[in-house]
């Protein structure tokens, strides 16, 4: 493992200390949990968002913090689920008496610990709804599954939410609005190489030089096809056609292009290329196209594509103004 | 036979000393079908418990569960934390206010229990999750009540957790590999074992 860290069971602490040192006028770590949350928080009158999950993904979900997004993130552990006690301490940080809207990426760990935290809110007398996001179509969406991954297209819930909260909009409708981008986004990733967590010093699985694997989620668990390593077209095509099939996008569309931490701009914007060309071949219009490392996987190489279909509410929420560090508009 | 406050004390710390031995042994039934931190997360969490409870004056035997339940909270993580913690905290909550746990409190706590972990994890038996464990030993221990054996709690466990190798995983993250999740023991029924193991231990030197 070769890492720049320091003690390897300190890296969310160590992590948190110099992302709050980096944002010291907009950031604030709420004492003695690995809770992140908006300087100015509770921010009078609005809605609160807080989101989270295992660290490992950064910029998600603390990046997303600011004016037009996130009010909290709760960082856990390295790919581990924050616990019940520290999601309800972001909630109790960032509740300003309007009620609290909980972002969650589909995995049980998450599910389980953010709806106890939930409950345990509610039995103080806040107001808590939750979202479920779960756009990764590489597995199979059935009751024979936990279902459908959350990844990278959590980023358009937490900017269009957090867009609805800041207008003004009540719990109900900032819900409504969270849930309407969970059903029009669509995403799907590929791996190169394996990431190393940490704590465990080695990495998790084994991918060979000449290998890919086709729809990886964001902790290394299996896609669907591993095959021979394919050029940035075939790759581009292959992501886009599963996520075509999987939704009618037909209209307009933001398309987001992730880097999941290794694998450098220069590749994603390849992909792009690729994905605008089969975008425009099908009719389909591109509205606002982002590239970047938005929600990543320590330092697995890869990428993934997400597709979310525009209405005129959507377009106008995703262009509203956002402070967060890692998404500005 | 009563269970006193000091004998779930040691019932946590004979679990706690079995999943630090089996750290390992857990971390790796979790790597092919899962994320590979089941024994990282559950040592950090009973060693948490055990500290906790080893520090605290108790006046009733659920002050204990409830102790360790918040214990396992805050310190797990992943989907296994909220699981056990809310057992516990059922089963504190089901024989509040006894002194003692007889065979007949006993089965009502751990009754209790599985109807939380049921409910939290929306599992039921033979979805290769704890349910899997934490249910035929309910059954086994209801059936018997005072004839309760320890050699047969263990062993009743032991199968229950061997039985899930053959089953396919439609909840949690082993949910994803299907057919490929056959073969492998479940972890959660695994450190499940542990905990009915460790158990049967403390009734055996009650009787």
């Amino acid at each position: 493992m070769k890492k720049i860290i320091n003690d390897p069971n300190q890296v969310v602490q160590d992590m948190v200390d110099g992302l709050i040192a980096a944002n010291p006028d907009s950031l604030k770590q709420v004492p003695n949990t690995f809770v992140v949350a908006r300087a100015d928080a509770p921010v009078a009158g609005k809605v609160a968002l807080v989101s989270g999950g295992g660290s490992g993904h950064e910029p998600a979900h603390a990046g997303y913090i600011g004016k037009g997004m996130l009010d909290a993130a709760v960082c856990g552990e390295v790919f581990t689920s924050p616990t019940p006690d520290q999601v309800l301490e972001g909630i109790k940080a960032v509740d300003s008496g309007n009620g609290v809207l909980l972002v969650i990426k589909n995995y049980t760990g998450d599910v389980l610990n953010f709806e106890m935290a939930a409950e345990l809110a509610e039995a103080e007398g806040i107001q808590v709804e939750k979202v479920i996001v779960n756009d990764d179509v590489a597995v199979e969406d059935s009751s024979f599954t936990t279902g459908r991954r959350g990844i990278a297209g959590t980023v358009f819930v937490h900017k269009i939410a957090g867009a609805k909260a800041d207008s003004g909009a009540k719990l109900e409708a900032v819900k409504a609005v969270a849930n309407k981008v969970v059903t029009n986004v669509r995403s799907m990733g590929i791996a190169l190489t394996p990431c190393t967590v940490p704590a465990a010093g080695k990495p998790s699985f084994t991918l060979e030089d000449h290998e890919m694997e086709i729809g990886m989620g964001i902790h290394g668990e299996p896609g669907i096809d591993r095959t021979s390593i394919a050029s940035a077209d075939e790759i581009a095509t292959t992501l886009t056609e599963k996520v075509l099939e999987d939704f009618d996008f037909s209209g307009e569309v933001a398309v987001l292009v992730n880097g999941l931490g290794a694998t450098p701009e220069m590749e994603l914007y390849i992909m792009n290329k690729k994905l605008h060309e089969i975008l425009s071949e099908r009719g389909i219009k591109i509205y606002r196209t982002y590239v970047g490392e938005y929600m990543t996987s320590l330092e697995m190489a890869g990428c993934s594509v997400s597709l979310l279909k525009l209405d005129d509410e959507l377009k106008e929420l995703l262009d509203a103004e956002s402070t967060a560090p890692a998404f500005r508009s | 036979m009563e269970l006193e406050i000091h004998d779930l004390i040691k019932w946590f710390e004979i679990t706690n000393e079995r999943i630090q031995q089996h750290k390992d042994y857990l971390t790796g039934l979790d790597q092919p079908i899962g994320d590979g931190d089941h024994g990282i997360n559950m040592a950090r969490g009973y060693q948490e418990a055990v500290t906790k409870l080893s520090q605290a004056e108790y006046q009733e035997p659920s002050e204990v569960l409830r102790d360790a339940s918040m214990a396992l909270l805050s310190k797990v993580g992943g989907a296994s934390g909220p699981l056990y913690g809310t057992a516990f905290l059922k089963m504190s909550l089901a024989v509040k206010g006894l002194e003692t746990i007889n065979a007949a409190s006993l089965v009502n706590g751990l009754s209790a229990a599985l109807l939380g972990i049921k409910q939290r994890g929306k599992a039921e038996a033979g979805e290769k999750t704890l349910v899997d464990v934490w249910g035929p030993v309910v059954d086994y221990i209801s059936s018997e009540e005072s004839n309760l054996r320890a050699e047969d709690l263990t062993s009743q466990a032991r199968m229950a957790m061997e039985r899930t190798k053959e089953m396919m995983a439609t909840k949690g993250r082993a949910s994803y590999f299907k057919e490929k999740s056959i073969g492998h023991i479940d972890p959660g029924s695994a450190s499940s074992y542990y905990v009915f193991a460790s158990l049967a231990e403390v009734w055996k030197e009650k009787t």
